[in-house]
């Protein structure tokens, strides 16, 4: 095809103005009579003789951003017909380059470090739900809006269910070097946990203003972070919190095993920071001893076990937040039991699965009852040794449980908006059976289990749901 | 263009009339048979007569090399496809046996080749079963599509010019995309006796303006041919073999 210009019209869309563009594609803003709204057209710059991966990846971005959608990623509009005039017509983000930010800012205030990593994995929550991984996660390839995080240049991208054309091409890693994690740097391209090692990345960068591990050009460079771990970010900014340092490093675990599996437990931790269990005993950033050199050498441990099993092994063994939402207003319980039960199955399904428990103290609407009053205080205190004594022989570590006494009117409301607020992927409660409380209580379960967005188990004890 | 694509029958009666029903549910606008209507299974003379019923109503209709051995007599078959053919000849009119010998080895339509085993010496029955058995099988045709059968496994070869072939194996009911700028070997499952694992049978249904192609299963009684095909005396292993799918 034609150099597209200013003025060019392509299937219909006319090249408006030239926008900042790469040394891969050219960028407009354009406009359709058929396509209302601000538009960008990609026009990818495939000269004679261009590297065939640049052909496939335009290929690939066209494949996977055409099933995508949400608002995490640019509205896909159009493409091209490749073999004529390849392009891809998307809405326009109105937002700011995280890069823009993070070149002109870092290092950021904490605040705004959590703020854009809950945004960013928010972003993949949606995107891995869509069964596809990025791979290429950068600041380059987020704007920020007021609306939450944009991905963008999917061209680099996996989609679960799709042929991997991209990375069938070639051996070489393919990934940003700066951000790559170390399972794409051997070569597998799979894994939504090799975003949130990018993810981690990108927190590093934006905590201390350093990229954790440089920007290597080669391939010994990149493999260099499968056995040295980035000086832990406290080191380089000694003001950063504990727990966000905890955070950042589990992001960046070489081994999927200790890796977060999940953007929506980043971003639980990232929103709880008092939940956050900090690790005693973390990778050594210290140079290795001599002794410690010579015994990797001579073991020669596979690179695949360093990496640990996929995290999509985790992923598809069972929901990774549960959230247990249990009533302990009354004595000794048997649906309690039964709720602990099933909650206990549950878990057994995922080895790093995580609960949240919750019970709800209700509030009188007109009636001022407030926790800190001395009354009310002990009460919410009374609720919440009642909470972690129910929990008890489920026998979790602490860095897989949290506890949570919430105060409101609604039950069925508090529920909803904690899980609708902390992506919970499955609600166990009960239902009462006996008529009287159930004029109550019973409705909690059927309005949560109406307007949840997850699943939900309801837990009834057999036989007492007659009346 | 919706075109549905059916191959590897293999006189499998409660396959074909599943497949069928899922088909007419579809309302392709084309249906086309890559061939091998007869062998192994237990109702052969129904298999052809629904393939004469579709020709009739515009079907393309290939020649598999069952359907040939049951013209000619089988050479360099298995045991069982041999044992099985055998049989099948027995079962068939002259009738059957001349709409079978008027059946040719490929057909094209716009933009694609159709072909029982491979573009390559169709007549040898060769099996796309490689990346380099792909490559030939695109050496030697002109469309950008080849659709084939005679493996039983459902995979789909992607090729740029002047490069190996990339294989995929098509997830069943997710629609896999065919690209502009490539040319394609999409092998089809067999209805008639799946040997992927999967032992519902299956079809694929093209979609031309969409450029994509799905893999279709429908299950069936799997269990009503097994026991025809022990009742008739044919190898046991055939019918064992339909219900794992292998």
């Amino acid at each position: 095809m034609e150099r597209p210009q200013t003025g060019s019209v392509i299937d219909g869309f006319t090249l408006v103005e030239r926008l900042a563009s790469g040394a891969m594609s050219t960028l407009w803003r354009t406009t359709h009579p058929e396509h209302p709204g601000e538009l960008v057209m990609k026009v990818p710059i495939l000269d004679p003789g261009a590297d065939v991966s640049m052909i496939v990846g335009f290929e690939t971005e066209v494949m996977i951003h055409k099933r995508l959608s949400g608002p995490h990623v640019p509205r896909f509009v159009a493409a091209g017909d490749l073999a004529r005039v390849p392009y891809i017509a998307m809405g326009f983000v109105a937002g700011t380059s995280l890069a823009k930010t993070i070149i002109a800012q870092a290092p950021l205030p904490v605040a705004e470090v959590v703020r854009i990593g809950i945004a960013l994995a928010v972003a993949l929550i949606d995107l891995h739900r869509q069964k596809v991984v990025h791979l290429d996660l950068k600041p380059q390839n987020v704007m920020m809006t007021p609306a939450g995080a944009v991905l963008i240049d999917f061209g680099l991208s996996r989609h679960a269910e799709l042929p991997d054309l991209l990375g069938e091409e070639s051996s070489a890693p393919i990934g940003t070097a700066a951000y790559i994690a170390p399972e794409q740097v051997l070569g597998e391209r799979n894994d939504p946990a090799s975003d949130i090692f990018a993810l981690g990345c990108i927190l590093y960068q934006m905590v201390t203003g350093e990229e954790p591990f440089g920007r290597p050009a080669t391939l010994p460079g990149m493999k260099r972070r499968l056995y040295h771990a980035p000086s832990p970010p406290r080191s380089v900014r000694p003001d950063t919190p504990a727990w966000l340092e905890e955070i950042i490093l589990r992001c960046l675990e070489v081994d999927r095993s200790r890796r977060y599996a999940d953007a929506a437990k980043v971003a639980f931790d990232l929103r709880h920071p008092d939940q956050v269990v900090v690790a005693r005993h973390r990778r050594s950033a210290a140079p290795p001893s001599l002794a410690h050199r010579l015994l990797t050498l001579f073991q020669k441990r596979d690179e695949a076990e360093i990496l640990g099993p996929s995290a999509n092994r985790r992923r598809q063994a069972g929901p990774s937040i549960i959230l247990a939402a249990v009533d302990l207003s009354g004595e000794h319980d048997r649906l309690a039991e039964a709720i602990l039960a099933e909650t206990k199955r549950l878990l057994d399904a995922r080895e790093d699965s995580w609960l949240a428990c919750l019970t709800v103290l209700r509030t009188e609407i007109l009636r001022e009852t407030r926790s800190v009053d001395e009354q009310g205080r002990s009460v919410y205190i009374n609720r919440l040794v009642a909470l972690k004594d129910w929990a008890r022989p489920l026998h979790l570590p602490e860095d897989r449980v949290s506890y949570h006494v919430i105060e409101a009117v609604s039950a069925a409301d508090a529920i909803l908006n904690y899980t609708e607020h902390n992506d919970i992927d499955h609600i166990v409660l009960g239902a009462r059976s006996s008529s009287a409380v159930r004029r109550h209580l019973g409705s909690i379960s059927s309005k949560v289990v109406a307007e949840a967005r997850c699943s939900v188990s309801v837990v009834r004890i057999k036989g007492s749901a007659t009346t | 263009m919706r075109i549905a694509v059916l191959t590897d029958l293999h006189a499998n009666r409660e396959a074909t009339e599943a497949v069928l029903a899922a088909v007419e549910r579809l309302a392709p606008d084309r249906i086309v048979l890559l061939g091998d209507l007869v062998g192994y299974g237990p109702d052969p003379a129904f298999a052809v007569e629904a393939a004469e019923r579709l020709v009739a109503d515009g079907a393309i209709c290939l020649l598999g090399n069952h359907d040939e051995a049951a013209i000619h007599g089988p050479s360099g078959m298995t045991p069982h496809a041999h044992d099985a053919i055998l049989w099948t000849r027995e079962q068939l009119s002259p009738a059957h046996l001349a709409f079978l010998a008027k059946l040719p080895l490929s057909a094209e339509l716009p933009g694609m080749l159709l072909v029982h085993a491979s573009a390559r010496s169709p007549a040898q029955w060769p099996y796309v079963t490689s990346e380099k058995a792909a490559a030939e099988c695109l050496a030697a045709a002109a469309a950008p599509l080849v659709l084939c059968g005679h493996t039983h496994v459902p995979v789909i070869y992607y090729a740029l010019p002047g490069r190996m072939p990339v294989s995929f194996t098509p997830l069943e009911h997710v629609a896999a995309p065919l690209s502009a700028i490539r040319r394609h070997v999409v092998v089809v499952g067999a209805v008639g006796q799946p040997r992927d694992g999967n032992p519902a049978a299956c079809f694929a249904l093209l979609d031309t303006d969409r450029a994509e192609i799905s893999m279709i299963r429908v299950p069936y009684d799997m269990q009503e041919t097994a026991r025809k095909i022990r009742e008739y005396g044919l190898p046991d292993w055939l019918a064992l073999r339909l219900q794992i799918g292998r």
